[in-house]
């Protein structure tokens, strides 16, 4: 796999763009929860979907070490690197 | 800073809730059941659709009576746990009657539901294994994942397939997999389709906790819930349940017919440190047990008032979950519009739960009503004509 964190950060961006009600000035250090004003269900159901455009299952207990898009990123780069 | 600061989101949500005067919805007092199906509510006769008291249960005189019989042969409780201070014939005959209504070798009662999921979840799936849960699962599954230390991962609700690929991403690594379901979902009343779950389960070789606390003593011929209904009982490893909803009572349990159930009594935290079921309430539900055997046609009734429940509401041009089960939800698009309706029909006699997102699947808040097999069918008729008075005033009926 040829994923970088700049890649799937940029990727997580674009989809969150998606979403009408997220702030347009996003970028890979804004903070998930209070930049996004995501709540604990939000940020589960948005992972959900990054989860599927690249194919890995992050765990629940991985998201409460993860405060910002780019950290998001880390953590999936690791754990396709890891499969 | 008071240790409360962190709560002034929560503050202010719950005064908006309040701005326009209506009452506090978690402040509701029911000061007397009149019978299972009307509770006097603010000085009130009104008619009770937010219970989980599906078979009328609750206010069985044979419960009672047994009820009573126990605390005169056996005292108020047992003060303690019983691995700490030891189990009770009560417990061992409570056990033994859910293995044969189960026809399952293993069985373990625990004080609550919410104690059973935490408790046979947290020890079931350790360090090393991975959890899967439906992502519209109960709190009590999700605090089980974490009161344990396995690898919990979400899949789409109610979606087999997605579980299969979330599955199929976790071949080769090491650990066992512990798929959780639950049998209704208790804020839409839908059903999960357990006949495909099973089929991923056989195929990945993962196990299967089904959480059947809304479902036994509804589906199923013999009420055993929809691991029966869809004929897989046998992929079904584990079934947790509670005492609290078809049985009337208050506590919960697993059963299985995996020997190493019994193992779990050992390192099962909510299990071990908290004390055990009282005899009245072990009495009460073995009563309660009998009657959701002996009495098929409750189950019966149950369908039919939740067939006329969601048709009539329907029928009133609101907008319900897709399925007629007991568990029959309104799904409203506005907060402020919610608690108006609310409050609306608590003032025109009429009892429903009202949830909140993010309770709530996909943020709706929910007007959740539920049915039992005791109510009339005059009293359903009465219920959808308030609701449809409501709806009528607040002009939010679609056109029917
Ligand atoms: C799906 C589900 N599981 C478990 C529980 C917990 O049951 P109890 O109320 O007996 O603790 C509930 C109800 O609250 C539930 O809806």
């Amino acid at each position: 796999m040829s994923e970088t964190v700049a890649s799937v950060s940029a990727l997580i961006v674009k989809t969150l763009l998606a979403n009408p009600k997220v702030p347009r000035d996003i970028n890979g250090s804004s903070k998930i929860v209070e930049d996004l004003a995501f709540d604990s269900l939000a940020v589960m159901n948005f992972v959900m979907e990054i989860e599927d455009t690249l194919d890995v299952s992050v765990p629940l207990d991985r998201l409460a070490d993860i405060r910002t898009i780019d950290d998001l990123a880390a953590c999936i780069v690791s754990l396709k690197q890891a499969s | 800073m008071s240790i409360f600061s962190k709560y002034e989101g929560l503050a202010s949500a719950l005064s908006a809730v309040t701005a326009g005067g209506g009452r506090n919805p978690f402040n509701v007092v029911i000061e007397k059941p009149i019978s299972s199906t009307v509770g006097l509510i603010e000085g009130r006769e009104t008619l009770l659709f937010g219970t989980n008291n599906y078979l009328g249960l609750s206010q069985s005189p044979a419960a009672i009576e047994a009820a009573v019989d126990a605390v005169r042969a056996y005292g108020v409780g047992t003060t303690g746990s019983r691995i700490a201070n030891g189990t009770q014939g009560l417990h061992r005959q409570l056990e033994e009657r859910l293995c044969a209504f189960f026809r399952r070798r293993h069985c373990m009662v625990f004080s609550t539901g919410y104690q059973a999921n935490l408790g046979t979840i947290s020890a079931l799936a350790g360090k090393d294994d991975y959890l899967l849960l439906d992502a519209d699962s109960h709190a009590s599954i999700y605090d089980g994942s974490r009161l344990g230390h396995a690898q919990v991962i979400r899949f789409r609700h109610n979606d087999a397939d997605d579980l299969h690929k979330r599955l199929r991403r976790l071949e080769g690594t090491p650990g066992s997999k512990l798929i959780v379901v639950e049998g209704i979902y208790s804020m839409m009343g839908d059903v999960v389709p357990m006949a495909e779950f099973a089929a991923v389960k056989r195929e990945t070789g993962a196990w299967l906790l089904a959480d059947e606390a809304h479902s036994v003593g509804v589906m199923g011929e013999h009420g055993r819930g929809v691991a029966e209904a869809d004929g897989v009982e046998d992929d079904v490893d584990f079934v947790v349940g509670t005492f609290s909803k078809s049985l009337g009572t208050v506590g919960g349990y697993c059963v299985s017919n995996h020997d190493g159930l019994d193992l779990i009594r050992l390192c099962s935290r909510p299990y071990m440190f908290t004390a055990s079921l009282p005899p009245e309430v072990i009495a009460a539900t073995m009563a309660a047990l009998t009657e959701l055997e002996n009495r098929p046609e409750l189950r019966v009734r149950l369908m039919d008032n939740a067939r006329r429940l969601h048709a009539g509401l329907q029928a009133a041009g609101l907008r319900t979950g897709p399925q007629a089960s007991p568990v029959v939800s309104v799904i409203l698009d506005d907060v402020a519009v919610a608690v108006a309706f609310w409050n609306r029909l608590l003032d025109l006699g009429v009892y429903v739960n009202l949830s909140l997102p993010p309770a709530t699947p996909d943020q709706h808040p929910l007007l959740r009503t539920s049915v039992m097999a005791t109510h009339t069918p005059e009293q359903i008729d009465r219920a959808v004509e308030i609701f449809a008075v409501v709806a009528g005033e607040m002009g939010i009926n679609r056109a029917a």
